[in-house]
């Protein structure tokens, strides 16, 4: 029984196909059609993911939309009805999208898969799942636990912004929501929104800021004081209250009332070309913080309300990498998986085996690992495809006959301080390079973040990077007892191998912070001594783990840098095209496509046919 | 048709007749607005508000 899940009309479309509890294929929209968290149906993934599957429209069992537009048209009404007559402008830009596209949504999913092959109306089934069961159901089934707390968290859904579910031998079940209008990931979403960044693509670039905020500082403290006591109701249950006045995305088209924030914080609402400073920094670690003590406060009420010693997350929220940290840390629960998919795209995968799980009953199987396959489900590109590209852009490369050669080769550029584009095997799925589609380089290189941030990705300098570490590797370098194969967990670097601070750290400003040498793996030490680590595991990713080994017997150290195969603003490359645009569009030395190396300094093309403009995000 | 069923299956299951009225006005201001800007329907709206 092939089901075909989708997510779209909201932000980062994508689709999945699963047989029975098998994931077959699943990729994002916006790497196909090349912009980012594109929100249109995702014709290009269902393609994608029919091609693989060996399938057409009409072999699909049912679709699976993940949520329902009926139950969220009802919420928009409520919440106008019950602001009324604030909410006009937002109204009346609103309303006219719903009735052309959102509320006839199962006559506009006929028309688009139409365009896949004959589709029998009456044939195809149609189904359409809540929002936070399909996050639910992404973290729960694949998992590989039969018995667990799940735990969803993110901006909107129908009406839950979040919720605690049990899941037992195959069952699901929603125990307990936080509704509309309070939710943690839109609290998160207006300070996003009032340090400058864009909402719904740059909350991780706050998560980033924060730690350069000065901890217990009485700036710090008094920012956290306000939130908790003018911003939001945090609650011992796990559920927070929203104070409406200072917020405007109920109502309006913003997400604050800017002017009552600015009074409250006595600071201005930063600008995005507005240089960052150490008021917006502690103000990043003070919402970071009251995020983590929400967070908690949920996960021990799933644990009370369910008992279980295993947790499953999903929802945008799980993406904070930190926040899942501290979970972690508290001991709550024994296991944890993350569905790394955790955005709204994992909603289609959701979908998917909420409608085979719960509505077809087909049997569940708990498993020691889970079924994610490490996340590579997107499109892969054989060798003469590469080729092909490399043709058409008569490109210089060299042929590697022989993977050991290839990997020797890539990891001793790389110890040379040589930044690679590394593009093999499927594509991730989720927001993560995982090293299929993946910039790899030095992490003991003093000058490498700098060199990465500005003259690769074209980012704000105070991002970090994130290591690649061999699994067997972990505790040589990080204090985390637990595999993080999804770069969903921070951990602290081991203490041996710190760097002493000076003794002015904190009043350094943050360029400066930003470039003191932390550890001996600097370029992947955040300035609080964290790094947001990535363990390569031999079962998921041979290559790339091979890859790795070969790095270590040259230079004694099993991790390299990792961060996404693209610049600011554009989607991670799909396609060899998109890779070799992306490589020369950059100061990126070598490009590895399959077994295809090519060197930039042999390139005889002319980098400025490749220039291209991605809105930053 | 179908989305009339559909709007109205969804509706009794909610138990949510109250909407009833607000969804029909708000659909024909919806419509209203949609063809009010750009087509002959705009001395219409003009008359009405």
């Amino acid at each position: 029984m092939y089901i075909l899940g989708i997510s779209a009309y909201y932000h980062d479309s994508a689709a999945c196909i699963i047989y029975n509890d098998e994931i077959i294929a699943a990729a994002h929209e916006e790497r196909f059609s090349r912009k980012k968290h594109d929100s249109g149906f995702p014709t290009n993934s269902v393609k994608y993911c029919l091609n693989e599957s060996g399938l057409t429209i009409a072999d699909i069992e049912a679709v699976v939309y993940y949520e329902k537009p009926f139950l969220k048209f009802e919420r928009l009404l409520e919440s106008y009805y019950h602001f009324a007559p604030q909410g006009l402008t937002s109204f009346i830009k609103s309303i006219p999208v719903w009735i052309r596209e959102k509320l006839f949504i199962k006559d506009e999913l006929y028309s688009q898969l139409k365009k896949n092959g004959n589709l029998d109306k009456k044939k195809l089934k149609l189904y359409f799942s809540e929002h936070h069961l399909s996050h639910a159901a992404s973290a729960y089934y694949p998992s590989g636990f039969d018995s667990a707390a799940v735990l969803t968290l993110d901006g909107m859904g129908e009406w839950a912004s979040a919720s605690i579910a049990c899941g037992k031998d195959g069952e699901l079940k929603i125990i307990k929501e936080l509704h509309y209008p309070n939710s943690l990931g839109l609290l998160y979403s207006a300070f996003t929104y009032f340090l400058g960044f864009v909402v719904n693509s740059g909350e991780y670039k706050l998560m980033g800021l924060a730690p350069y905020g000065i901890e217990g500082s009485e700036q710090t403290e008094k920012y956290k004081n306000i939130i908790r006591e003018k911003l939001v109701d945090i609650r011992p249950d796990g559920s927070i209250k929203l104070d409406m006045k200072y917020y405007g995305f109920a109502t309006g088209l913003k997400m604050i009332k800017t002017r009552k924030w600015e009074n409250l914080f006595g600071i201005k609402k930063r600008e995005p070309s507005e240089s960052i400073s150490q008021q917006h920094c502690n103000m990043a670690l003070a919402i970071q913080q009251i995020t983590e003590e929400i967070v908690l406060n949920m996960a021990k009420e799933a644990k009370k309300l369910t008992g279980e010693n295993n947790l499953c997350l999903a929802g945008g929220v799980a993406l904070n990498c930190v926040a899942n940290s501290v979970i972690l840390s508290s001991g709550l629960f024994e296991k944890i998986f993350i569905q790394p998919a955790s955005g709204d795209a994992g909603g289609a995968l959701g979908a998917a085996m909420a409608y085979a799980y719960m509505h077809k009953k087909i049997p569940f199987t708990a498993s020691e690992s889970d079924k994610m396959k490490g996340a590579f489900l997107g499109p892969e590109f054989s060798d003469s495809e590469v080729l092909k590209t490399l043709r058409k852009y008569s490109a210089d490369y060299k042929y590697f006959e022989n993977n050991d050669d290839l990997f020797a080769f890539t990891a001793k550029q790389i110890s040379e301080g040589k930044v690679c584009g590394w593009f093999r095997g499927r594509m991730e799925y989720g927001p993560r390079a995982l090293g299929n589609r993946s910039i790899l380089a030095d992490a003991r290189n003093s000058e490498m973040q700098k060199k990465l941030n500005l003259k690769i990705k074209f980012r704000e300098g105070f991002r970090p990077f994130a290591p690649s570490v061999l699994s067997e590797d972990t505790r040589n370098y990080f204090d985390i007892e637990v595999s993080s194969p999804y770069m969903l967990y921070t951990a602290p670097v081991n203490a041996s191998i710190r760097n002493k601070l000076p003794d002015d750290y904190n009043e350094m400003e943050l360029m400066k912070k930003l470039y003191t040498q932390r550890s001996v793996i600097p370029a992947v030490t955040h300035c609080d001594f964290s790094a947001r680590l990535q363990t390569v595991h031999k079962e998921t990713n041979p290559n790339y783990h091979a890859l790795i080994t070969k790095f270590k017997e040259l230079t004694g150290t099993g991790l390299i840098v990792n961060t996404s195969f693209n610049v600011r603003g554009e989607p991670i490359v799909c396609t060899p095209d998109d890779a070799f645009r992306c490589f020369m569009r950059t100061e990126m030395d070598i490009l590895i496509m399959q077994n295809y190396v090519l060197i930039k300094e042999h390139q005889n093309i002319k980098p400025e046919l490749f220039k291209e403009k991605f809105k930053p995000d | 048709m179908e989305f009339l069923k559909d709007m109205w299956n969804f509706l009794k299951e909610r138990k949510k007749y109250w909407l009833i009225p607000m969804i029909i006005v708000l659909l024909l201001v919806g419509i209203l607005i949609i063809f009010g800007g750009s087509s002959s329907v705009a001395p219409f709206v003009y008359t009405l508000f």
